[in-house]
């Protein structure tokens, strides 16, 4: 039910906001992670990276050498592959992944404040070989770094 | 049964690294069982760490998410207080740990 209210509610745009607020004045809600939340909802149901980028509100996000990302040329095992993003953009405030090929490409998405820094490590699962993207976004601007991760069937090499 | 949550802590110099490691098995809802009937979804879908109510990290996860998650992060601690670790479920059940944190 949760889901089929948020659905609607982000299709119909300005007229959301109406239906967040009383919930909010309800106390049902907290505002800023309720507003997360459904930000993000889209992204997360996306299955497609350009949908999930724009759903992050990402549009194209321009190569940035200062933002590392660190993925093995080929995974052993597609269920867990290591991930580590360094984001040496100043004031980066949040790094999302996504794996081109999965079903729903945004694989996780990451925010740092009071002190933490825009760095993280996780492990993902790969279906299949795919392009592996990090996006950070720093003073409200999305900046990206990818690599292809391949996947081997079996343990032989790609 | 794998601990719903373990934590490690390193220092380097200014800089804390946690390590988060959270015992859960992660099912993506793509899974079927031998009846053939889809496995339902049922994953760890956030994490956040908190000093003293402050939010230092969070995270938002999805079913890509390997099986006992493991989450590495990194911040300069500005003051000591209580550390605390939390993940929630798809179901709504959260579990959280303390730590404290003293910053000499």
């Amino acid at each position: 039910m949760e889901m089929n209210v948020t659905r609607r509610t982000v299709l119909r745009g300005a007229g959301s906001l109406g239906a967040l607020s009383a919930l909010i004045a309800a106390g049902a809600l907290k505002p800023i992670e309720a507003y997360a939340a459904e930000w993000n909802k889209a992204a997360f149901e996306a299955h497609d990276t350009a949908s999930a980028l724009k759903g992050l509100g990402a549009g194209t996000p321009a190569d940035h050498k200062d933002l590392i990302l660190k993925v093995p040329d080929i995974a052993e095992n597609g269920a867990v592959v290591p991930v580590d993003v360094i984001s040496n953009i100043p004031n980066t405030s949040s790094i999302a992944i996504l794996v081109d090929k999965n079903p729903s490409p945004l694989s996780a998405q990451f925010d740092f404040s009071n002190g933490a820094l825009a760095e993280v490590s996780a492990r993902l699962k790969l279906g299949q070989t795919s392009m592996v993207k990090a996006v950070a976004k720093a003073d409200g601007k999305f900046y990206t770094a990818q690599k292809e991760v391949k996947v081997t069937v079996g343990g032989c090499g790609g | 049964m794998a601990d719903p949550m373990k934590i490690r802590a390193q220092i380097k110099g200014d800089v804390t690294e946690i390590r988060v490691l959270m015992g859960h098995a992660m099912e993506t809802g793509q899974r079927k069982d031998a009846a053939g009937k889809v496995i339902a979804r049922k994953i760890i879908n956030a994490f956040t760490c908190t000093l003293n109510g402050k939010v230092l990290f969070s995270a938002e996860l999805a079913p890509a998410v390997s099986a006992n998650p493991a989450l590495n992060f990194f911040f300069t601690a500005r003051e000591s207080g209580t550390l605390e670790f939390k993940w929630t479920d798809d179901d709504g059940s959260v579990y959280a740990l303390s730590r404290s944190l003293t910053v000499t």
